[in-house]
């Protein structure tokens, strides 16, 4: 009985969570004009009228460049703030570490505001460069965790027979630091990518007039209607959120696999 | 001979089977790949890892590092491979002060406890790695890995992860790995101590053997002393920093220059007591126990005249009898506290009045029991003195 009620709880939770991305999703392809069950029939009409949507085309290419820019700085970042801070001795290590790792903890909206007065007080306007910087701030400390934590377990004697064997610090890093690094370095660049293809709060303090990355586009849209357009674009970013982690986490796999790690 | 960074290029790739490098190198004229260290000090913060040490490793020799962990062994060789900059003093390999040069330039071979293969890479590419940094030609790596590989008996691994090889294997391509460059001097830090007991063994065997093929210099760091005894041409015995014995394995064993290589290596029994006086046969002590002892002088060497003086009787020496023995030989009544039967031999721990003594004889066909009273026997030669 006990088991029971629990596994039924769980599933009515699950329920609770995934049930709306599912209407979400459905009605997406739903060919009736108002966006609301029963489904009339199967269509793709909303996927085309959002492939004709300049605005919205707009929005998806801003938010593709700056999610991808944000996942290569973050990731050169955070790679390189790993190393200084796992393999050589940095005066005030741990002090570093929680100011680097600190945006995860402050309320997004506290860091938005605060960056923007910040360069507001330094005389500097909001531009796309400033809302890149926001989001690199706020992806830098997943990377960092994520490798600091691989490199934790790349042995130190893997480099020490790198050096020995003649290559130069550099080559090291390049030939065995970095691949063994790679795993947690792809994750960390999905991690970053996603976070910034999502994010809402900072992006709408940050970003310059005119420029709309896709969540701020479904946001001002939603205030004027609710048009089944925005179930399609929904799935649309539910597919790059969900699928593309997916994907790397196969391709890992895959890769390490095909090494026998 | 094609592309290769020292004169010494041939001695991997020979298909001779005698040893080869000493030779090849004489060519040159001067020593390349000796190694010295002149007043070496390494100091971590305020504590002093090693202290003044001066060492001298000879062209082609294997020379043990040999002591307790925390003795300062690792640290010289680290400072040797250029991972650490001595504090003060001089590291010179093959007449050239190297304190300056990275790692990378000083062309060493390492192998590691953990073996340190890259586990991205396959054996084929670990063991080239070190070739493709050398500007070696393609067709030359392959010829060097391939040979490097049947060196260490394991030319079939070639494209297997280093995840699909067991840990011994994965040691011969380390070593492989190492040696496959030529380097200077080879450099093993605790390379046997992460094996189990048996393949251990196998692997002294086969690392001397490919040690003495190759005739590299080499400077192989332990705790483990049967592995010292029998791999090294001498052994450097260290203490905290310090070093308290350099010569051959059999001289360090038999005449121990301080009561700590005697402790170290081996069981010894200790006894403090008194040099009666020291003539050019030999030194007469008087100690607890066995009364008046004649040492050779050839175990004394460090004790000077009369005075206080402590006599090593190796346990293996102290010999168990159940009669005393009719002559010529030391004697002593003993009680037997308790046995460690150890299959071949047993250990004994022996009370001989106020003194306890360990003595560990072969079996002949049953131990004596605990409890039993002995006499223990012992040639004087067999004992060393010690300044007291």
């Amino acid at each position: 009985m006990g088991w029971a009620a629990i596994r039924a709880y769980t599933i009515l939770v699950y329920l609770f969570m995934f049930l709306p991305v599912v209407v979400v999703v459905l009605l997406s392809f739903n060919q009736n004009q108002f966006g609301s069950f029963p489904m009339t029939g199967f269509s793709l009409r909303w996927f085309e009228a959002l492939w004709n949507n300049d605005a919205v085309m707009r929005a998806f290419r801003t938010s593709i460049v700056l999610g991808l820019l944000t996942a290569l700085i973050s990731t050169t970042l955070g790679v390189l703030a790993s190393l200084a801070l796992v393999r050589y001795a940095v005066p005030g290590k741990n002090l570093i570490t929680t100011v680097l790792i600190a945006p995860i903890l402050v309320p997004e909206v506290v860091l938005a505001v605060a960056l923007l007065l910040f360069l507001n007080w330094l005389g500097i306007g909001k531009s796309f460069a400033l809302l890149l910087a926001g989001h690199v701030i706020f992806t830098l400390p997943f990377v960092i965790l994520v490798v600091q934590a691989r490199l934790v377990s790349i042995r130190r004697d893997v480099e020490e027979a790198a050096l020995s064997l003649g290559a130069s610090p550099v080559q090291t890093f390049f030939s065995i630091t970095l691949p063994l690094l790679m795993p947690a370095v792809a994750a960390g660049g999905l991690f970053a990518f996603t976070i910034s293809f999502d994010d809402i709060t900072g992006t709408l303090f940050w970003k310059p007039g005119g420029v709309e990355t896709v969540p701020t586009q479904i946001f001002s849209m939603l205030r004027n209607s609710i048009s089944p357009e925005i179930n399609a674009l929904g799935t649309v970013m539910i597919l790059m959120t969900v699928g593309l982690p997916l994907l790397g986490a196969a391709l890992a796999r895959w890769l390490s696999v095909k090494r026998g790690v | 001979m094609v592309g290769n960074l020292q004169p010494c290029a041939a001695r991997v790739l020979s298909p001779c089977p005698r040893p080869l490098g000493r030779g090849a190198i004489a060519q040159r004229g001067t020593p390349v790949s000796s190694v010295q260290l002149n007043d070496i000090v390494k100091r971590f913060g305020s504590f002093v890892a090693v202290d003044k040490t001066s060492l001298t490793i000879p062209e082609g020799a294997f020379v043990t590092l040999l002591g307790p962990s925390g003795c300062g062994k690792t640290t010289t060789l680290r400072m040797i491979a250029g991972l650490l900059d001595p504090t003060e003093g001089e590291i010179v390999i093959g007449g050239r002060r190297v304190n300056d040069v990275p790692i990378h330039k000083r062309n060493l071979g390492l192998v590691f406890q953990n073996y340190a293969l890259f586990p991205h890479k396959t054996v084929v590419e670990n063991v080239a790695f070190g070739l493709r940094y050398r500007k070696v030609p393609r067709d030359e790596i392959s010829r060097r890995v391939k040979m490097a590989l049947e060196l260490v008996q394991l030319p079939q691994v070639g494209g297997r992860y280093p995840k699909a090889l067991s840990g011994g294997q994965q040691q011969r391509i380390a070593l492989a790995r190492a040696i496959v460059i030529e380097p200077d001097v080879l450099l093993l830090d605790e390379p046997l101590s992460a094996l189990d007991a048996n393949l251990r063994e196998d692997m002294r065997v086969e690392l001397k053997r490919i040690q003495e093929r190759i005739g590299v210099t080499t400077v192989f760091v332990t705790h483990d002393q049967s592995e010292a005894l029998a791999m090294s041409d001498r052994i450097v015995v260290m203490s905290n920093g310090k070093v308290e014995q350099v010569g051959a394995p059999a001289d360090v064993y038999n005449t121990p220059a301080s009561e700590f290589v005697a402790r170290f290596l081996g069981a010894s029994n200790i006894l403090d007591g008194r040099c009666l006086s020291r003539g050019a046969e030999g030194a007469l002590l008087e100690v607890p126990v066995f009364g008046k002892v004649m040492v050779p002088s050839a175990k004394a060497p460090h004790l000077g005249g009369a005075g206080p003086a402590k006599l090593v009787i190796r346990a293996e020496r102290l010999v168990l009898r159940d009669t005393a023995p009719d002559g010529g030989l030391m004697s002593a009544p003993a009680t037997i506290d308790a046995v460690d039967y150890q299959g071949q031999a047993a250990r004994y721990f022996l009370r001989a009045g106020d003194h306890s003594l360990q003595a560990i004889n072969m079996i002949d066909e049953r131990p004596f029991p605990a409890g039993a009273d002995v006499h223990m026997t012992l040639r004087p030669q067999d004992c060393a003195a010690l300044p007291g």
